[in-house]
C-alpha cells in the first residue's frame, strides 16, 4: 500500500514536469521515464526489500533530476509552472502559513468574487514565556487548483472593490494586510465599478493606507496584481512570474494577429524571456524586495516546508516593515537584517517578537516610506541628457519653489486669513449697528428731502443679474482658430459616421477640420484632432512652456528591435517621449499640464513617460499650481518595456495622491483612445474626469474583451458617454468649448490649496 | 379584405425580393464586385456592428464611399457600364436578390392579413379579468374585440389604467406580450384579424412554417 502511493506520488511528479517543460524533448525527463517505467516492469519479481531499496533509489534520482531541470527552466517553463493545477493556492497557504483564519465574504462560488480571497487570520506563536496572537488582513486572488468558477484568479472589478474595503477595515482595526498575488491579469470588463477605475481606486488608497503591507507575488499579471500590491515590502516566490502583460498578450501585440489567431509557441516563449518577468529579473531591476527560494520546479501543495518557509518570511518581513518605523528596535532590527541572513546568521524570524500595533506617529512615518521607496525605483530605467549641472540646479530650483510656495501661499496666508476674518466680522457688526441706529434718522432726512430714489449702479446691476457673460467666442479668435489642422488644408469632402442614422450630408474638410474643430454640423459627431489643435487653442497663445523635455524614452530592457522603433517614433513626432510636461496659462491662470501623445507609439507610457508625469505632479505641488493631464491619448502601459512600465502605476498614483491630498486639483481630460494601465492607476484616480465627446475609454480594447470572457460588446461599449452612464468619468465636453470648461473646471474645483485661491 | 392565398401563390411563384442598390449622392461609380451572382452579405454581427459587402465605391469631391449590400443574398445585377462614369443621385447601381426566409414570408403575410394594436407607451401590460378568464377558457381567438372595448390594463410604476382597443373589429389572433414583461412604446401588443379570414391565416402560416423551402 505504501509503495503503491510511493509509485503514484512519482507519476504525479513525473506528469507534473511533463506539464511544465510542455513538448520539449529532454533526456533527464526520458530517464526518469525509463527508470520509472523499468521500476514497474520488475517490482513483480522483487522481494519488499528489494522493492523498497529501488524505491528510495528512484526517489533519490527524481529528487537529483528534479533540481537538474530546475536550473533549465525557461522562463515560459516558470509562467506554466503558476499556472499549473498543481501549484500552492492561497487557501493552502491560509491553511499552513497562518494558524488560524475565517473566510470573510466568501465560500467556495458563493461570493461577490470568488477570484478574489479575504480572511482575517492569525499567526500564533511563543515567543519566551508569552504566547502570541497578531492577527493579519489577507487579502489575494484565489486560483483554487483550476475550479472553473474562480475564474484563474482573474478578479473582476467588484472583487478588487471588496479587496478595498477589507483593506481599508484592516486600516481601522490597526492590524496589517498580507496580500498574495496568483492574477494572470484582471477581469476585462467595464461594469460599475470597472475594471480600471476600480484599480486605479485601489492604488490611490493603498498609496495612503495606514497600515503595514506586505504583499508577495506568486503570478503577477499588469493591474490585476497591482490591485494589491502596493506595499511596503513586496516579497516574490522563486518560480512566479511579474510582467506587464501576459506572453501570450504580448506575443500577440508583436505578431499583429487578428482575433482568434494562434500566435507561434517560440514567439510567446521569446517574448516571456525577453520581458524579462522571473523573480531574478525584477530583484535585479529593484521591483521587488526579496525572492523566497521554492523546492525545486515550483512549490506545490504537498511542500510542507515551504510552508514554514513562507511564515517566517512573511513575519519577518511584517516586522521589517514595521521596525523601520519604530522607536525602540536597536537589536531586533539587528537580528532580522539580510547581512545576518546572507551570513547564515540570521535569527529564526518566530522568536523575534514585534508588536504589529503603531501609534499615529509611526503610521505617518510608514505611509512616507513608502511614498519614498517607489519614488526611488525605476531611475535607471529612462534617459536623461541632461549634464550633472543641470541636474543640480534643476534640485536647487525645486527646493526653491517649495519653499517660495510654502512661504506665499501658507505661511503668509495662513495668517492673512485670520486678519481677513476678523475684518469680515468687525464689518457685519458695524453694518448691523449702522443699520439699526441710522434707520430712524435717514427715515427723517428722507421725509424732508422728499424720497430720494435709489440708485444702483449698471456695474452692481449686471453683477447681481447676470453670474456669468456669455463669451460665443470660445477659443477662437477674430473668428479663427489659432491653430488650424494640416487636414483642413485638404480639398475633400468627409463623410460622418452617423450619416445613415442622422442623415449628416458630406462636409467639406476645410470646414470641418478648420471652423468646425472636427465636430459634425448636424450631428456634433467628434472627429479626432491632432494634440497641437489643443496646444494652441485651449491655452493662452505663447504661454507654453516645457520642462524636463530631456528625460527620453529609451529601451531599459534591450528588447530585440526596440531601439529602432523607439528612434523611429521620435524621428516621426519630433518629441523625445510620449508624455510632454509644460507649464501654461489659460485665461491667466497657470497650471501645470502632462500631456499623453497618442502619435508617438500609441501614447503608451514607460519609465520615461512615468518619471516626466510624476515630476509634473511634484511641480504642481511645490507651485500650488493646479494640475492637468491632458490624454491625447494612451494605449497602455509600454510592454516592451516589461515591468519598469508596469511599475509606473503605482509610482504616478502616489505622486498623485500626495498631490490631492496636499489641496491639489488634479484634472484629466481624455480625448481619443485611453485604455488599460494609465486609465487603471493615476488617470482613473482622479475625482475630476472629464472626456471630450470623441474618446473611448476602457480597460481592455474589444478584441481582449472577446478573447477573455467571450463576449461579444457593442461597438460602442467604450465611447465617452458610456463612461459617463457607468459613472467612470464626471462630464463629456464639446472641444470648441475645452478652454471655457477648464477654466471653469480650475476656477470651481476641488484643490483648497492652489495659488489663486 | 386580402386573399391570403393569392399573396402566397405570388410569394411562391417569386419566393425573393429585389432589392436596388441606387446611388445616394452623385459621384463617379467604381464596382467591386466583379460578376453577377456573387453571394453578399447584410450588415451582421450581434449588433450588426460587421458591415455588408462591397458593392460598389462612389467618389465626390475625393471622398471615396462604400456603397455596401444592405441584406443577404446574390447579385442579380449591376451597371457595369457604369463604372468609371459619373451618376446622378439615385441611379440604379446593382440589383440583389434576397431570398426570403419562412419568418419573413409570414410576417409578411401577417402584416398585410393582421391589424397590429401598438403599446402607447413603455409599461406592462395586462387584459382585463374578463378576457384573460375567456383566453384561458377557450383560448386567445375566441376573443372578439370592437373599436372602444375594454380590452387591456397598462401598469407603469404601481399606477393602472385601463386602455381600450382602437381598430378595426376581429378576433385576435397573436398576443405579442408576456405577463410582467415591460413592453416599449410603440411595439405591437395583439394581432387582430377580421373573424372570417381567422382560420384561413392560421392555415397558410401554419403551411408556411412547414413547406416554405429555405434557399441557401
Amino acid at each position: 500500500m505504501e509503495l503503491d502511493n510511493r509509485i503514484r506520488k512519482l507519476q504525479d511528479r513525473l506528469s507534473y514536469i511533463r506539464d511544465i517543460f510542455g513538448d520539449k524533448e529532454n533526456a533527464n525527463i526520458a530517464l526518469l521515464q525509463a527508470r520509472l517505467d523499468e521500476f514497474l516492469t520488475q517490482e513483480r519479481g522483487m522481494s519488499l526489500a528489494d522493492q523498497m531499496r529501488h524505491m528510495a533509489q528512484l526517489e533519490d534520482l527524481f529528487l537529483f533530476l528534479e533540481k537538474k531541470l530546475d536550473a533549465q527552466l525557461t522562463p515560459m517553463d516558470r509562467v506554466r509552472i503558476v499556472r499549473h493545477p498543481a501549484r500552492l493556492c492561497l487557501k493552502d497557504i491560509l491553511e499552513n502559513v497562518y494558524d488560524n483564519y475565517t473566510e470573510i465574504g466568501g465560500q467556495d462560488e458563493y461570493s461577490i468574487d470568488p477570484s478574489m480571497l479575504i480572511a482575517r487570520a492569525y499567526i500564533t506563536r511563543r515567543v519566551g514565556k508569552r504566547v502570541i496572537n497578531q492577527p493579519v488582513m489577507v487579502i489575494g486572488q484565489e486560483k483554487g487548483h483550476g475550479q472553473e468558477f474562480r475564474n484563474g484568479g482573474s478578479v473582476k472589478p467588484w472583487g478588487n472593490a471588496k479587496a478595498l474595503h477589507y483593506m481599508k477595515v484592516a486600516e481601522t482595526e490597526n492590524i496589517p494586510i498580507h496580500s498574495y498575488v496568483f492574477t494572470p491579469g484582471s477581469y476585462p470588463i467595464e461594469d460599475y465599478p470597472g475594471a480600471a477605475q476600480q484599480i486605479a481606486k485601489n492604488l490611490f488608497e493603498m498609496a495612503s493606507l495606514r497600515v503595514p503591507f506586505v504583499s508577495v507575488i506568486s503570478e503577477g499579471g499588469s493591474g490585476g496584481a497591482e490591485a494589491i500590491a502596493l506595499s511596503d515590502m513586496r516579497l516574490m516566490l522563486s518560480h512566479g512570474y511579474y510582467s506587464v502583460i501576459s506572453p501570450e498578450g504580448a506575443a500577440a501585440i508583436e505578431a499583429k494577429t487578428r482575433q482568434g489567431e494562434r500566435v507561434a509557441p517560440e514567439l510567446i516563449a521569446k517574448c516571456a524571456r525577453q520581458l524579462k518577468i522571473t523573480a531574478a529579473d525584477n530583484l535585479a531591476m529593484g521591483y521587488v524586495d526579496k525572492v523566497i527560494d521554492e523546492p525545486p520546479l515550483g512549490a506545490r501543495v504537498d511542500h510542507y516546508d515551504f510552508y514554514k518557509t513562507l511564515r517566517n518570511e512573511m513575519i519577518k518581513a511584517t516586522n521589517q516593515v514595521i521596525l523601520q518605523v519604530k522607536g525602540m528596535k536597536l537589536f531586533r532590527s539587528l537580528a532580522l537584517s539580510e547581512r545576518l541572513a546572507r551570513k547564515g546568521q540570521a535569527v529564526d524570524a518566530e522568536e523575534v517578537f514585534v508588536s504589529w500595533n503603531l501609534s499615529s506617529k509611526a503610521r505617518e512615518n510608514l505611509v512616507w516610506k513608502r511614498h519614498q521607496k517607489f519614488r526611488r525605483l525605476a531611475q535607471t530605467a529612462y534617459m536623461d541628457t541632461r549634464t550633472f549641472g543641470e541636474k543640480v540646479v534643476g534640485r536647487f530650483q525645486g527646493l526653491a519653489w517649495a519653499m517660495n510656495s510654502y512661504f506665499r501661499y501658507e505661511f503668509l496666508r495662513k495668517h492673512q486669513r485670520k486678519i481677513k476674518r476678523l475684518q469680515e466680522e468687525l464689518e457685519a457688526e458695524v453694518h448691523l449697528v449702522r443699520n439699526k441706529v441710522g434707520k430712524p434718522i435717514r427715515a427723517v432726512m428722507d421725509k424732508f428731502a422728499g424720497g430720494r430714489p435709489q440708485t444702483v449702479s449698471e456695474e452692481a446691476k449686471t453683477s447681481l443679474t447676470q453670474l456669468s457673460k456669455w463669451d460665443d467666442k470660445g477659443g477662437l479668435s477674430n473668428g479663427k482658430w489659432v491653430y488650424t489642422s494640416p487636414k483642413a488644408k485638404e480639398d475633400r469632402t468627409v463623410t460622418c459616421p452617423n450619416a445613415e442614422t442622422h442623415g449628416c450630408l458630406d462636409l467639406w474638410a476645410p470646414d470641418l477640420f478648420g471652423e468646425y474643430a472636427g465636430v459634425c454640423g448636424y450631428c456634433g459627431h467628434h472627429f479626432t484632432m491632432e494634440y497641437q489643435w489643443y496646444l494652441h487653442n485651449v491655452f493662452d497663445q505663447g504661454s507654453i512652456f516645457e520642462f524636463n523635455g530631456q528625460i527620453e524614452s529609451g529601451n531599459p530592457l534591450g528588447y530585440e528591435g526596440f531601439d529602432e522603433r523607439v528612434a523611429e517614433a521620435k524621428k516621426k513626432t519630433g518629441l523625445k517621449s510620449a508624455c510632454m510636461t509644460f507649464e501654461s496659462r489659460i485665461e491667466n491662470l497657470n497650471l501645470v499640464v502632462a500631456m499623453l501623445v497618442a502619435p508617438f507609439r500609441g501614447g503608451t507610457v514607460g519609465a520615461a513617460e512615468g518619471e516626466k508625469f510624476v515630476r509634473a505632479v511634484e511641480r504642481a505641488r511645490r507651485k500650488h499650481y493646479p494640475l492637468l493631464a491632458y490624454v491625447h491619448g494612451t494605449a497602455g502601459i509600454r510592454i516592451q518595456e516589461g515591468t519598469n512600465g508596469v511599475i509606473q502605476m503605482p509610482r504616478c498614483t502616489m505622486a498623485v495622491q500626495r498631490y490631492i491630498a496636499d489641496g491639489g486639483l488634479y484634472l484629466v481630460l481624455y480625448d481619443t483612445n485611453s485604455y488599460a494601465g494609465p486609465v487603471a492607476s493615476f488617470l482613473g484616480c482622479s475625482p475630476y474626469q472629464f472626456s471630450i465627446r470623441s474618446a473611448n475609454i476602457g480597460f481592455a480594447g474589444p478584441g481582449v474583451i472577446k478573447e477573455t470572457t467571450g463576449v461579444d460588446i457593442p461597438p460602442d461599449y467604450h465611447q465617452a458617454h458610456q463612461a459617463l452612464s457607468r459613472g467612470h468619468i464626471q462630464g463629456i465636453w464639446d472641444r470648441r468649448e475645452a478652454r471655457k470648461n477648464i477654466t471653469q473646471a480650475l476656477l470651481t474645483m476641488g484643490g483648497r490649496n492652489l495659488y489663486y485661491r | 379584405m386580402i386573399n391570403v392565398k393569392e399573396l402566397l401563390e405570388e410569394l411562391k411563384a417569386s419566393p425573393y425580393e429585389l432589392i436596388d442598390i441606387v446611388a445616394p449622392h452623385t459621384g463617379v461609380v467604381e464596382f467591386a464586385v466583379k460578376e453577377p451572382g456573387l453571394k453578399v452579405t447584410g450588415a451582421h454581427g450581434a449588433y450588426r456592428e460587421k458591415p455588408g459587402t462591397l458593392i460598389a465605391t462612389l467618389e465626390r469631391e475625393r471622398n471615396k464611399k462604400p456603397i455596401r449590400a444592405t441584406l443577404t443574398g446574390v447579385v442579380e445585377c449591376f451597371e457595369a457600364g457604369l463604372a468609371g462614369r459619373f451618376v446622378e443621385a439615385g441611379t440604379k447601381l446593382a440589383t440583389i436578390r434576397h431570398y426570403l426566409t419562412s419568418k419573413e414570408v409570414v410576417d409578411l403575410i401577417l402584416k398585410k392579413a393582421l391589424f397590429l394594436f401598438p403599446a402607447p407607451e413603455r409599461a406592462k401590460y395586462y387584459f382585463i379579468p374578463e378576457i384573460d378568464k375567456k383566453m384561458r377558457a377557450s383560448g386567445k381567438n375566441a376573443v372578439e374585440v370592437r373599436d372602444g372595448m375594454e380590452l387591456l390594463i397598462m401598469s407603469r410604476m404601481k399606477r393602472e389604467t385601463s386602455l381600450p382597443y382602437k381598430g378595426p373589429d376581429g378576433k385576435i389572433y397573436a398576443v405579442y406580450f408576456k405577463l410582467g414583461e415591460n413592453v416599449d412604446s410603440g411595439h405591437p401588443l395583439i394581432g387582430v384579424c377580421p373573424g372570417d379570414q381567422l382560420p384561413l391565416v392560421q392555415d397558410v402560416v401554419n403551411r408556411v412554417r412547414s413547406e416554405w423551402e429555405e434557399h441557401e
